[in-house]
């Protein structure tokens, strides 16, 4: 969806640098004999070999500069993977670089402006950095046979080492120099599949060997710099409250506490250290106004979302036939209703994020995951131009969407906090905003509430007639910059994506859908609408299957539109033993869910502990993502996706009374622990078709599948999450 | 006040508010940052360092608690279970955000030091109270295994 932003935010986007000249063609022009603008690691020194995506030094490491933020899903391997491969690298001399905010170079190609989301890092970066690195194989070998006075075309790259028949060889480090005065080929020669050395096949995460030994140093929490001061806030006790007053006479006795700043987020402590910050924060005395606050509690709203779906709502493209008359003519008609609470994303690492400002530029240290939204933002903050903001983008110790806002409100905060200071006179000085887990848990941009209400038309003998589904959420992109791009017609996409169309025929389906209001900020998370349309639309299918007297898995065969689609669905069926009886105590319950052009299907087989809590004993996941560029990283993230989905749907939910948020901590939004994780079996389809993503769409069919496994063992269908509202005792 | 105590096997003398969390005074103090702050509330483990080698919360352990002990966090873990733990993490490729590893790995290293040959339900017992929100149990239980395996051979 976000490929609809790209014509409009080409003009407001940075300007061009003079010296960057695009040529036409998409990938080639990006390779065009561009310089780098110096970065951190490699700047373009004299036998340097600098690329926008490949740089090669004389000490023989190739750095691939990665475009993508890496929160764990694998993205930097993954892109780094792409370039040795046609480079035929060693893996041993690939490092990589974070790539500067430059949208120029680095745009993500499926969103038109440089970001991480979606699921499309491996799928937009694909060809060009394969191109990339071929490019750079290419103008290697050109140096080298003139350096040789051979023909091109006799001069070989292996494992990192260029040479010819006549016994000469020398490496990437050696030829960097003459190689990058050679001409940049536009359009370089990719491999064919089965010359593939990495993709497909394993090539070694670039930063387990750092993450295993303590990742020091290696988030934007750890960002240290001379003479930093970290900032902490009182932050709203409502959302939409602002602050109007403060006293802060407790706070400035603590010893290391500098500063006190308004800001309209909330009133931001500054101290030499982190300590002092967070103690002082707790004892400042804030008045807020809660004039257009949110002061309601998730009880009432959840009722207003439910109540919206009685009505007839906004019709969301992709239904088929006349699924209100169908349910007119029905003799019977069955009606589900279904509540999914606001979620939190809690990453492991906390928002954070380190500033300086000096009146003209604007220096950021965290992990961006929309740099060019978070440059045009700051920019507009500080009343600078977008280039006059530079990003240092570091790992990021999760995000799960969390740091990919529209609104990039942790740098406008930040930015905010820093000009305050240059205006009272202070000299410029980095500051470093630091969010505790309380501010995490406590701070908005969930996952939304939804209700959904499904109605489904039989005739006398039990066949479906239609059905008529209605949505009502608050959209998450109304009332952003992205508005104009993703709603339309008033149909958030995000809110419907999964169930505007159906992955199953039916002879008549129409969704609608409802917008909510209030002021509790909402953002995707991770899968994002498919969290709960997923949920619904496979549940409904097993419902459905029952009601036809039919197997859950033949039931949507029948009906199933996609053959990907129906491959993971028996694939997994077959690793899981579908058709083979449980041990006793033991259900199993079938969910398929595509989402971001990848399809997943999981079983999922449960027990009941005897206090009567679900224990997910094995989970077998099929997945058919395209080309598999990393099959252990996709692996991995299948089953870290199958975890994080898990965790939400077995106890999470963010509750509010008359506006507070109930939960604070990892002892009230409970985390999933070791205890809870399931087996997990991860088998992937082999596949000729472009890469899709692999970071989100093993979330979606665990929730589901779980509930059909309940439905299976009990004949209960949970229709309200979190699962530990019910007692299945 | 000052308090003294051991550090990664060499001697530091800390000037600071008795009061600071031992997590502060090694992420800021000492610009030491290993040690991860996940929650402050010894809910998460991301904190984890061990004191006379045991596995503790540095978020809840005051500077003035560790008068002449002696810590021991990511940046000098060593000997065999840790070089174990370590190897088998990369050997896995365990993390994903990495963020709670070095918590992770203290926790597992302090396991295998007491029990060399741990069970499932041992992992359980010594592993529940670290958490990883990318949910790379699996792995991390699969590699305490692989490195009990190690340390035998």
């Amino acid at each position: 969806m976000l490929h609809l932003l790209e014509k409009p935010l080409e003009a407001a986007r940075p300007s061009r640098r003079s010296f960057l000249k695009m040529s036409a063609g998409a990938l080639g022009g990006l390779m065009l004999a561009l310089r780098m603008p110096g970065t951190a690691r490699a700047a373009s020194n004299a036998g340097d070999f600098a690329q926008p995506f490949v740089h090669i030094r004389p000490d023989n490491k190739v750095i691939v500069l990665i475009k993508h933020l890496d929160k764990g899903q694998g993205t930097a391997s993954g892109l780094a993977t792409l370039v040795a491969d046609e480079l035929d690298a060693d893996a041993a001399q690939i490092e990589t670089d974070f790539a500067p905010a430059n949208v120029d170079l680095y745009k993500n190609l499926a969103f038109g402006v440089q970001g991480t989301g979606g699921s499309t890092a491996i799928a937009n970066s694909f060809l060009q950095y394969r191109t990339a690195g071929a490019a750079a194989k290419a103008m290697l070998v050109a140096a080298a046979a003139g350096e040789w006075d051979v023909p091109a075309a006799e001069v070989t790259v292996s494992r990192g080492v260029v040479s010819h028949a006549s016994g000469k060889s020398a490496t990437f480090g050696e030829l960097a120099g003459l190689a990058a005065a050679q001409e940049v080929p536009a359009e370089p020669a990719l491999k064919k599949p089965e010359d593939w050395i990495y993709i497909g096949k394993s090539f070694a995460r670039v930063d387990v060997p750092a993450k295993s030994s303590g990742a020091v140093g290696l988030y934007g929490m750890d960002h240290q710099a001379d003479n930093m001061l970290v900032a902490v806030l009182a932050r709203p006790p409502k959302f939409g409250a602002v602050p109007t007053s403060f006293d802060d006479a407790e706070a400035r006795k603590i010893e290391g506490v500098v500063d006190v700043v308004s800001v309209p987020s909330g009133v931001a402590v500054l101290a030499t250290s982190t300590w002092p910050a967070i103690n002082a924060r707790g004892l400042l005395e804030v008045t807020w106004d809660e004039a257009v606050a949110e002061s309601r509690s998730t009880a009432e709203m959840a009722e207003e979302l439910a109540a919206m779906t009685s009505e007839k709502g906004l019709p969301v493209p992709g239904g088929e036939g006349d699924a209100d008359g169908a349910l007119a003519q029905a003799a019977n008609v069955i009606e589900v209703d279904y509540a999914f609470p606001f979620l939190a994303h809690a990453p492991m690492e906390p928002l954070d994020i380190t500033v300086l400002y000096d009146g003209e530029t604007a220096t950021f240290w965290t992990g961006s995951q929309f740099q060019t939204i978070d440059q045009m933002v700051t920019a507009g903050v500080l009343g600078l131009t977008p280039d006059k903001i530079a990003i240092n983008t570091t790992w990021a110790g999760g995000s799960f969407g969390r740091r990919a806002q529209p609104d990039s409100h942790y740098f406008a905060e930040a930015a905010l906090i820093a000009k305050a200071r240059l205006e009272a006179g202070n000299p410029p000085q980095p500051i470093k905003v630091v969010w505790t887990r309380e501010d995490d848990i406590k701070g908005g941009y969930y996952r939304p509430m939804v209700a959904h209400k499904a109605r489904v038309g039989f005739d006398e003998d039990g066949n479906v007639l239609g059905w008529q589904h209605r949505i009502a959420t608050k959209s998450i992109m109304k009332g952003t910059s992205f508005e104009q791009f993703m709603v339309k017609d008033g149909v958030d996409a995000t809110s419907v994506e999964g169930i505007g169309e159906l992955p199953y025929s039916m002879p008549a389906f129409q969704a609608e859908v409802h917008n909510a209001e209030t002021a509790v900020p909402v953002l995707w998370w991770r899968s994002v609408g498919h969290t709960h349309t997923g949920y619904v639309a496979e549940t409904m299918m097993d419902r459905l299957a029952k009601q036809a007297g039919e197997d859950p898995l033949a039931y949507r065969l029948k009906h199933i539109k996609h053959d990907r689609l129906a491959g993971v669905l028996k694939l997994a069926a077959e690793k899981a033993g579908w058709d083979k009886p449980l041990p006793e105590g033991r259900y199993r319950g079938i969910a398929a869910v595509e989402s971001f052009g990848s399809f997943v299907a999981e079983v999922a087989e449960i027990s009941f502990r005897e206090d009567g809590t679900v224990k997910v004993e094995k989970v077998t996941c099929a997945v058919d993502c395209g080309i598999p560029v990393n099959p252990d990283n996709i692996r991995a993230q299948m089953e870290g996706g199958i975890g994080y989905g898990l965790g939400a749907v077995l106890r999470n939910e963010i509750t509010l009374t008359d506006g507070i948020v109930d939960q604070e901590n990892f002892d009230t939004y409970l985390p999933i622990r070791m205890t809870d994780m399931p087996e997990i079996d991860v088998h992937i389809v082999p596949s000729e078709e472009a890469p899709s993503g692999a970071g989100e769409p093993g979330t979606p069919p665990i929730g589901p599948a779980v509930a059909n496994a309940i439905a299976a063992a009990k004949d209960i269908w949970i229709t309200d999450l979190p699962l530990s509202k019910h007692d299945l005792a | 006040m000052s308090v003294t105590f051991t550090l990664n096997g060499t001697p530091r003398t800390i000037d600071a508010d008795p009061e600071t969390p031992l997590l502060w005074v090694l992420r800021d103090d000492l610009k030491m940052t290993g040690t991860k702050f996940g929650c402050g509330i010894a809910q998460c483990g991301a904190c984890t360092v061990h004191l006379d080698g045991d596995p503790i919360r540095s978020c809840q352990t005051l500077l003035e608690d560790i008068e002449g002990a002696s810590i021991t966090t990511i940046e000098g873990v060593n000997g065999k279970a840790a070089e174990a733990v370590k190897a088998a993490w990369s050997e896995l490729d365990v993390p994903q955000c990495g963020y709670c590893q070095s918590g992770q790995i203290l926790a597992a290293t302090a396991l295998l030091t007491e029990t060399p040959k741990p069970t499932d339900e041992d992992i359980d017992y010594a592993m529940d109270g670290n958490v990883c929100r990318c949910a790379t149990y699996a792995r991390i239980r699969k590699a305490i295994h692989v490195a009990a395996d190690k340390m035998e051979a």
